[in-house]
């Protein structure tokens, strides 16, 4: 098949039903602009639902899944309420951040994207969220002096944690987290296995 | 009446558009009918309306055909105020239990209106949606059928009540008329039921509850009228301004998955026509936007789409609004986005009109025995297929599914001629 011919040949509808989350949804959508028009953030968005979703059905892959587009969503669900065909927009837009991730093609300094990383890892490892390690991470992810600016910014309300028992100090060197930890370890790393071999992804990183 | 009934007789419930039709066809093939109007008047929401499309004109003529028709036929009669509260039997065999509700008023009346000068209680205008107050001694409106006054139930007992009993001079006010309830057999029942307007305060975003500028499709046909309640002048609600610029809102509760899942068919039509009676009260001074998900004029109505979108004084937007806002001075501002290059807007504009989608008026399995007919997911009733082909139970105009009036009446001869072979078969038995 020549490339020209394979520039207009659309699988991409078809790898989205397969491979993102509610993604068979993507096909009822009417090009209402109802969940546009409701999201809160909408200005901020570069390519809000409605016109992801015309883009999904275009085959516009590369422009969709290295958008940063879906990782604006807030999950306030005004969008899912207003939808009159009842799409669960908000779910697709995780799921195609979730999809954009695992294939590598997510833009890398998306703050959200970043943050999700961050707290996966941090809940991943002990199977409870260390609310210590976690604000130290966001903090000093863009290098030492950013950090300390940004500790410093918040300095109010992490005293207030700390008076009233939100925020543990030794968790910087206790593990914590729940009794099983190595269940939970394997529990995840199988789920992960079901997960690739069903969507046929590469190796984890 | 309930002597003269007969397996031969078809009875219609509801007087509007589709029942006249059906119960005229039906009597003038010499059919006994009965024609039951919930209502004090026949004309439904037909006479609610200002103008038809696609032609733009006044809906009178056709109510003065049919009511010609009525009073040249004598194997028609009429119950206004009645409502059928059950239906059983079979097919050429149906026993309907009707309701009667007190008019007050016997047939004596000449409408000469000196009831309604001898009274000053006051009542929300049925015909107008309450959009204003009238007498409780009225006329139900200018062409109503009967021609005959009604003094409501709620001044009957009091002196106010008297008080049109002596203004009188026809001795036609009878205030002890009861409710009645009467049996009546019949072979074949048509349910011209109707329709009842979506009611918008539930689509919570566009703010109909909240905001006087915020009215419905219906609303706005009545401000039209001449005799309406603003005398055919389009003003705004909340402070009585002129509302030169118009939003209109599609889908209103149509296709809509939290409302009404169907499409109301007739609301894109009926914003294209209204959309040009802003043109006819403010000439070139009038703005007319209207919002939609797509504009559904099919056949000749796409001629008339056509004529409008070129109108430059009005202006199409493809997007669904999602919700709408009111400013400092009382006016609608829409937000939304443009679908036609994803730009969010937020519009101001004088009034916003929402095309509310069509109902059922009336809960089909209330009315009949358990299993004697069907109804859809939107409650409107199906055709079924009984043992002889069809069951003696059928449905006319949007009672049947969401119509137009051209195609309402279509669907009610058609229920007629059904009918019909439903007695002609008893008759033969």
């Amino acid at each position: 098949m020549t490339s020209a011919v394979e520039k207009y040949r659309n699988n991409f509808l078809r790898e989205v039903e397969a491979n993102v989350e509610e993604g068979e949804w993507v096909k009822m959508c009417m090009q209402c602009g109802v969940c546009s028009g409701s999201c809160p953030l909408g200005d901020a968005w570069e390519h809000p639902p409605q016109e992801l979703f015309m883009m999904i059905r275009a085959g516009k892959r590369d422009q969709v899944l290295a958008s940063e587009s879906m990782w604006m969503c807030t999950s306030c669900y005004s969008c899912i309420t207003r939808c009159p065909r009842g799409l669960p927009i908000t779910h697709i837009m995780h799921g195609l951040a979730n999809y954009a991730n695992r294939l590598g093609i997510a833009p890398k300094m998306n703050p959200t994207r970043r943050f999700a990383k961050i707290f996966w890892d941090n809940i991943a490892h002990t199977g409870r969220v260390n609310e210590t390690k976690l604000s130290l991470r966001l903090y000093f992810m863009d290098g030492f002096f950013t950090g300390l600016r940004r500790a410093f910014a918040m300095r109010k309300v992490g005293l207030g944690m700390l008076r009233t028992g939100r925020l543990n100090p030794l968790g910087l060197f206790r593990a914590g987290g729940i009794a099983r930890k190595g269940e939970l370890r394997k529990l995840l790393a199988r789920a992960y296995e079901i997960e690739d071999a069903r969507k046929n992804f590469g190796k984890r990183n | 009446m309930s002597e003269v009934a007969t397996n031969q007789t078809i009875l219609v419930a509801g007087g509007g558009i589709s029942g006249m039709t059906a119960a005229l066809e039906a009597a003038e093939c010499g059919k006994e009918v009965v024609l039951v109007e919930k209502r004090a008047a026949l004309g439904g929401r037909v006479s609610q309306l200002y103008k038809y499309f696609p032609k733009m004109c006044r809906p009178h003529c056709g109510q003065e055909i049919n009511q010609r028709r009525i009073r040249a036929n004598r194997r028609l009669r009429v119950l206004t105020l009645a409502e059928i509260t059950k239906l059983r039997g079979a097919p050429g065999d149906y026993t309907a239990t009707i309701k009667i509700a007190p008019r007050h008023v016997n047939s004596n009346c000449t409408a000469c209106g000196d009831c309604a000068s001898a009274v000053s209680a006051e009542i929300d205008s049925p015909h107008d949606y309450g959009m204003r107050k009238v007498k409780a001694a009225y006329l139900p409106h200018n062409l109503a059928w009967p021609q005959r006054y009604v003094i409501d139930a709620s001044i009957a007992g009091g002196e106010q009540g008297a008080a049109a009993r002596d203004a009188c001079r026809y001795g036609a006010v009878d205030l002890d008329m009861r409710e009645e309830t009467i049996e009546l057999k019949c072979g074949a029942v048509i349910f011209a039921t109707g329709w009842r307007p979506y009611d918008a305060a539930k689509i919570q975003p566009y703010g109909y509850a909240r905001y006087d500028n915020v009215v419905t499709s219906v609303e706005f046909e009545r401000m039209l009228d001449p005799y309406g309640p603003t005398g055919g002048k389009l003003l705004r609600p909340s402070d009585g301004a002129e509302a030169k610029d118009v939003a209109f809102v599609q889908c209103a509760g149509s296709r809509d998955r939290n409302h009404l899942a169907h499409c109301s068919r007739v609301c894109c039509m009926a914003s294209l026509k209204q959309s040009m009676y802003v043109g006819e009260c403010y000439g070139e001074d009038a703005r007319a936007t209207i919002y939609y998900i797509d504009i559904r004029g099919i056949d000749r109505f796409e001629d008339f789409e056509r004529q409008v979108r070129a109108d430059e004084r009005v202006r199409f937007v493809k997007s669904k609004v999602a919700r709408i806002e009111q400013n400092a001075d009382g006016s609608p501002v829409l937000h939304g986005v443009d679908t036609h290059g994803a730009r969010r807007y937020a519009n101001t504009h004088d009034l916003a009109v929402l095309a509310v989608g069509m109902q059922p008026s009336v809960d089909a399995n209330e009315v009949f025995e358990e299993g004697a007919t069907s109804v859809d997911a939107s409650g409107f009733i199906q055709a079924r297929d009984g043992e002889n082909g069809n069951d003696g139970v059928f449905a006319a105009g949007c009672a049947a599914d969401a119509l137009d009036v051209n195609r309402s009446v279509q669907s009610a001869t058609a229920a007629a001629l059904r009918a019909i072979q439903v007695v002609n078969r008893a008759a033969r038995a």
